[in-house]
């Protein structure tokens, strides 16, 4: 394809994500509401992606206190590991990592659901029915990443702060209580918040890019496959550019 | 004076990447009549029929349903319409998250706010309209080709439609299964006195359901009428297809 023309399909693709993303909103906040569905895309991108956030967060949080002690041995910087592990982990590392591992797990499922109904035209049978996919395809999906992505991203603050703890008392010769405290001493509320509108904003990319590419995937498996790449490759960039802006505009925040 | 047709189709173009597909059709579809569309693979029958209920849009024409004329309505606009016009699906497009209760429910469920008992009742009637009475609790990639055919034409009259349109409702079926939905057609339209418009390429099909075929032919109808009409026409093209002879000069590879 000539540079033009890619640049031209990159706008098309950007307006018709940026319109669609709008209706998803719009559509979102206007009864009636698909309740069940909701809760069950709950259960399923969310409940279903607790292990792999666990695992992630988990040994972060070992890997930052380790690393943090070993590289700068001299500073007696292991007396603020808690502080290290506990900050890099709400503000940056919780948020980006959970939502670039559960965002490739939940965006391919999503994206590879969703184009399988396209090109079964499944999609079209909901048309064909008087109903609106976006109310019933992409509402209860994009609610359910909203709202677990940050509960999951808590949940990995947590686990991360936990995955230190270990490392703070299995090899660094501090006792918990001593780990704890400098945890809590150092942490603020706008640590966590912040982590968590990140998380917050990256569900909202993560479910619109998803459906979006799962909706308007042309052609048979093939399509399938390549929306639902490009959607793990979109999400995490996405995820990765956005985090810059939103670290920065939550700093001015304060 | 005969009651107005329930569609009314006029200069009906849609285009493909500048290709035209459909280069101007017009025809009308009478209220409780069978009209078929016959044609080779890949002519624009599928598209002339997503057309009439809007799920695409002409690039010219008008394509008027009871009197509306459908390509100026928004989708939302257009839930009315598809309330009273059902579709039947290639390959059926059940909702394989759901079962066959549930996806002939579906429309149910969704605009007729109805009691359990009397959703299951409903359900089961459509159910037994198509024979599949006890297949309630399977899901779609547990049946046939042509269970899933017949679940789809379940969920498709779930709502009492006055028309239904059949996109090759035979296609990738055996002749055994063919026939039985040819009359199931025949029967659940004739029974409900629905309007039907079927785009097929099975002859035997539209024999036995059709009131009046047309033959599409690059982007135009060759031939519209009864079936004494076509088999009394001197269009060749329209003879050879109905004899199942390959076109004059093709090349058989």
């Amino acid at each position: 394809m000539s540079l033009p023309a890619r640049l031209r399909t990159a706008a098309r693709y950007t307006g018709g994500l940026t319109l669609f993303a709008g209706r998803a909103l719009r559509v979102l906040v206007t009864p009636p509401f698909e309740l069940r569905l909701g809760l069950l895309q709950m259960e399923r991108l969310g409940l279903g992606s607790f292990g792999v956030a666990s695992i992630t967060t988990l040994f972060t949080g070992m890997v930052l206190a380790l690393q943090t002690a070993y590289s700068l041995p001299g500073l007696g910087i292991k007396y603020y590991i808690g502080t290290v592990v506990a900050k890099s982990l709400t503000r940056e590392l919780g948020p980006v990592l959970v939502a670039l591992i559960v965002g490739g797990r939940v965006g391919a499922g999503i994206a590879a659901e969703l184009g399988s109904m396209q090109v079964t035209e499944q999609v079209d049978a909901l048309r064909s029915l008087a109903t609106d996919p976006v109310r019933k395809l992409v509402t209860p999906r994009l609610a359910a990443c909203l709202l677990m992505l940050p509960v999951l991203t808590l949940y990995g603050d947590l686990l991360g702060v936990f995955g230190g703890l270990l490392i703070a008392v299995g090899q660094l010769d501090l006792t918990a209580a001593f780990y704890l405290n400098d945890v809590t001493s150092s942490l603020l509320i706008g640590d966590v918040a912040s982590g968590l509108g990140k998380s917050f904003v990256f569900a909202f990319f993560i479910a619109t890019v998803a459906c979006y590419n799962g909706l308007t995937v042309r052609g048979g498996a093939d399509g399938v496959g390549r929306a639902t790449t490009a959607t793990v490759v979109t999400t995490a960039v996405l995820v990765l550019i956005s985090d810059f802006f939103l670290t920065k505009l939550f700093y001015l925040l304060g | 004076m005969a009651a107005a047709p329930l569609f009314e189709i006029r200069g009906l173009v849609k285009r493909y990447e500048g290709r035209a597909v459909l280069a101007g059709l017009d025809f009308d579809v009478a209220r409780g009549e069978c009209f078929a569309i016959l044609g080779r693979s890949g002519c624009g029958k599928s598209v002339t029929l997503r057309q009439l209920v809007g799920l695409e849009r002409p690039d010219a024409g008008t394509v008027r349903f009871d009197g509306t004329d459908l390509t100026t309505l928004s989708e939302e606009e257009l839930y009315p319409v598809r309330r009273r016009v059902a579709m039947l699906f290639q390959r059926g497009a059940l909702f394989d998250s759901l079962d066959v209760f549930e996806n002939v429910a579906f429309p149910l469920r969704e605009h007729a706010r109805l009691a359990p008992d009397e959703l299951a009742r409903r359900v089961a009637e459509k159910l037994a309209l198509v024979h599949l009475t006890g297949s309630e609790e399977r899901l779609p990639a547990q049946l046939s080709g042509g269970m899933r055919k017949r679940v789809a034409l379940a969920r498709a009259i779930a709502l009492d439609p006055e028309a239904v349109l059949f996109d090759e409702p035979t296609t990738g079926l055996d002749p055994m299964t063919s026939a039985s939905i040819a009359r199931l057609i025949r029967d659940t339209t004739r029974q409900l006195g629905v309007t039907a418009v079927v785009v097929t390429h099975d002859l035997a099909l539209t024999r036995h359901v059709a009131d009046r075929i047309a033959f599409l032919d690059g982007g135009r109808f060759r031939f519209v009428g009864t079936w004494q009409e076509a088999e009394a026409t001197t269009d060749p093209l329209v003879g050879r297809f109905l004899a199942g002879q390959p076109e004059e000069g093709e090349d058989v590879v």
